[in-house]
């Protein structure tokens, strides 16, 4: 029996973190994912779990000491936001290179310089190519349900790669919403024992982490972790699919909304999907073909299924909540042109930068692409590709 | 309570290091590595900074270790195995794992004063139930015998070169034995593999203790110290006897000094076989001589004095 309640965010996942009873975790403060990691020392304090905390000094020997308990052999969390996961950018390579399934919320916040706190991409999208796994939440009950399904896909023997749970600062984590929580016992059985693949702590069989591995085979390890890589999206629909049986709710590798028969439409991550959304519906009742397409499995990215559900556009606007300096285009653009660069008949891209630092991304921002796309696609011409939107000129 | 320890029963022990890693011949650390697994009674699981050790002794897909071993990163060995060893604590709370296991850590001066203090002294806060072993040889001399904050005044370094206008190192060592016993951490000490029994009977006594321990280990590079390959473990003595390395344990912030050389030798009896210090040993440096020789005797007073501080009084 699901249960319906009103919480934040960081509670919602702070309650999956309780529900799943991990063996170690390891915490440091950083808003806005603090009060996340409070509430589970909270059920530590309280017996609720049998995890141990280890409240480091640092993000990085928050990563390192993960890597270490993960290594050892058992269920491993923490979780970071902004300039924490900046700090742990070393060590997440080490994790994923050393197939290490530490499950992460990353409650996505700006990155400095200028210092801000509030809600953006920039900290995830700098971590995207570090081999760790990103599920992207639009709300508060998908940070929850990804959560859930994390520890599957990372601890699956054909995975064991670390799984980042991406969801935006403040906006999510902080506001309430509803949410209909699983029961306890469905989530432990859901997760099911996890058995480390030649633990640290099995002294029978003494084992070596870490090793040098010099030109001669470095490139074939290497390799090899890209293959795995390609088995996650296969995997991950799997595991959605036992998790729809349980709670109802259906998961893919990314949400299409209205998309199927539509000419124009936006591609756009987490919270800012649904207030989009809103404005598609009111596009749709005008009898524009307006839709909508939101990405869940950030990496590895599955260009092939974007494509397909995104070929038969006519122009298309690729909203990114991070920049990506340097004269280039955003992160998330930069995928999706990817994707549709292999069809001879693609949609005209263009893409916008909104939202960095919090600022807020309204109905109105959505309204001015859609008319935007409506113009590119009557007319097959493109103005400026990159522009910033909700920004004081 | 450990059992005393005697040769005869380590003479019976298997060395859990095994020969054909790569270290140079001449090299302290594997020595003080094998001294170090020798002294435990325990089983051990161990975590490794980056560094000479490191690479040297698992090169895949081959490994020198005999027991559960990892390396992470270079600044990061302290809060890798307070990670294991939080693990450990876990399970065998909830009954899965009964053995008593012990945890120890390995990291070189550049990875332990410098890169990884900031991971170390937060492990050591948080007092997991580990040992955190410091091969320190004055230099980064994995990357090349670069300065790092535990080479001595006046050494010679790729990055600080002994040349026309500058002597070497113009900044003294950071005492970073007395640093991690000011965590009042139950155990830190400072050991010699010259002095092997006294480096071993520290070992055993620490992985006895629970909670967090240090042991700083000199341990000769003849490649960074510019010295003969069969001297390593002459040198190391020459550093003791000097007093350039006295030894001595801080056991519950009580210092005693473990071993006192009867007559205390002037620190040119260290410095002069090591190329590094060559330099020294022109005219227009005396100077450096002379300052290494007042610090280190001020040194070994203040120890003398701190160790007096708790004597039982007459």
């Amino acid at each position: 029996m699901a249960k319906i309640v009103a919480v934040t965010g960081n509670e919602a996942v702070a309650n999956a973190l309780r529900q799943v009873d991990p063996d170690v975790c390891a915490a440091y403060p950083i808003t806005p994912q603090t009060d996340m990691m409070q509430r589970f020392a909270g059920f530590v304090s309280d017996g609720k779990v049998k995890s141990e905390l280890i409240l480091v000094e640092s993000e990085h020997s928050s990563m390192s000491a993960c890597v270490g308990a993960s290594a050892a052999g058992g269920r491993v969390v923490t979780a970071t936001s902004s300039q924490g996961l900046a700090l742990m950018w070393e060590i997440l390579f080490i994790a994923s290179g050393t197939r290490l399934p530490i499950v992460m919320p990353v409650v996505n916040r700006a990155l400095s310089a200028p210092l801000n706190i509030h809600g953006d991409h920039s900290d995830a999208m700098g971590a995207r190519d570090s081999g760790w796994i990103q599920l992207w939440s639009e709300n508060a009950q998908e940070a929850y349900d990804n959560t859930i399904q994390a520890f599957r896909v990372a601890e699956h023997m054909d995975i064991r790669l670390p799984v980042m749970i991406c969801l935006d600062g403040f906006i999510i984590s902080h506001s309430i919403e509803r949410i209909e929580y699983l029961e306890d016992e469905e989530v432990k059985l859901f997760v099911g024992e996890f058995k480390q693949l030649n633990p640290l702590l099995d002294m029978e069989h003494p084992v070596s982490y870490g090793p040098l591995i010099l030109p001669d085979y470095y490139m074939e390890y290497r390799k090899a972790q890209d293959e795995v890589e390609s088995k996650v999206a296969k995997l991950v629909l799997d595991v959605a699919d036992d998790f729809a049986k349980m709670s109802g709710r259906r998961y893919g590798l990314f949400e299409t909304y209205r998309l199927d028969d539509a000419e124009i439409g936006l591609v756009i991550l987490n919270s800012a999907a649904g207030t989009s959304k809103d404005v598609v519906d009111e596009f749709r009742n005008r009898g524009i073909k307006a839709g909508l397409l939101k990405p869940r499995l950030y990496r590895p990215f599955p260009y092939k299924e974007v494509g397909e559900a995104m070929k038969h556009l006519k122009a298309v606007c690729v909203l990114d909540r991070a920049d990506a300096f340097g004269g280039s285009y955003g992160p998330l653009f930069i995928d999706i042109a990817t994707s549709l660069y292999p069809y001879r008949e693609k949609p005209i891209l263009i893409n916008k930068i909104y939202g960095l630092g919090g600022r807020d991304y309204l109905p109105e921002h959505a309204e001015i692409v859609l008319k935007e796309l409506v113009d590119v696609a009557a007319s097959g011409t493109v103005g400026s590709v990159k522009e910033y939107i909700g920004v004081r000129e | 309570m450990a059992k005393t320890l005697t040769l005869k029963e380590i003479s019976r022990k298997e060395v859990l290091l095994s020969p054909g890693h790569r270290m140079c011949a001449g090299c302290g650390a594997p020595t003080v590595v094998k001294m170090v697994l020798l002294a435990s009674e325990y089983p051990l699981i161990a975590a490794n900074a980056t560094g000479c050790l490191e690479v040297s002794t698992c090169i895949s897909d081959y490994t020198a270790w005999k027991i559960p071993w990892i390396h992470n990163a270079f600044e990061n060995a302290a809060a890798t195995i307070s990670g294991v060893e939080t693990m450990y604590r876990s399970l065998k709370k909830q009954g899965k794992i009964d053995k008593e296991i012990k945890f120890i850590a390995f990291g070189g001066d550049g990875g332990t004063y410098d890169i990884g203090l900031q991971s170390l002294s937060g492990a050591m806060e948080r007092g997991h139930d580990m040992l955190y072993v410091c091969y320190d040889n004055g230099a980064y001399m994995n990357t090349g015998i670069q300065r790092s904050s535990a080479t001595p005044f006046g050494a010679d370094t790729t990055t600080r070169p002994a040349g026309s206008v500058i002597p070497g190192k113009t900044e003294r060592r950071k005492d970073l034995t007395k640093i991690l016993a000011a965590h009042n951490i139950p155990y830190a000490a400072q050991a010699s593999p010259s002095h092997w029994m006294d480096l071993m009977k520290k070992v055993r006594k620490a992985l006895d203790i629970n909670g967090p321990k240090f042991i700083n280990i000199i341990s000769p590079c003849n490649r960074g110290w510019r010295s003969r390959t069969d001297d390593s473990i002459m040198l190391s003595r020459l550093a003791v006897e000097t007093c350039c390395w006295p030894l001595y344990e801080i056991e519950n912030g009580v210092t005693k000094i473990t071993f006192k050389p009867k007559e205390k030798k002037p620190v040119v009896d260290f410095l002069k076989p090591q190329g590094r210090f060559k330099h020294l040993f022109k005219p227009e440096n005396e100077w450096v001589l002379n300052k290494i020789q007042q610090e280190t005797d001020k040194e070994w007073e203040k120890l003398q004095r701190e160790e007096s501080c708790f004597a039982p009084k007459e």
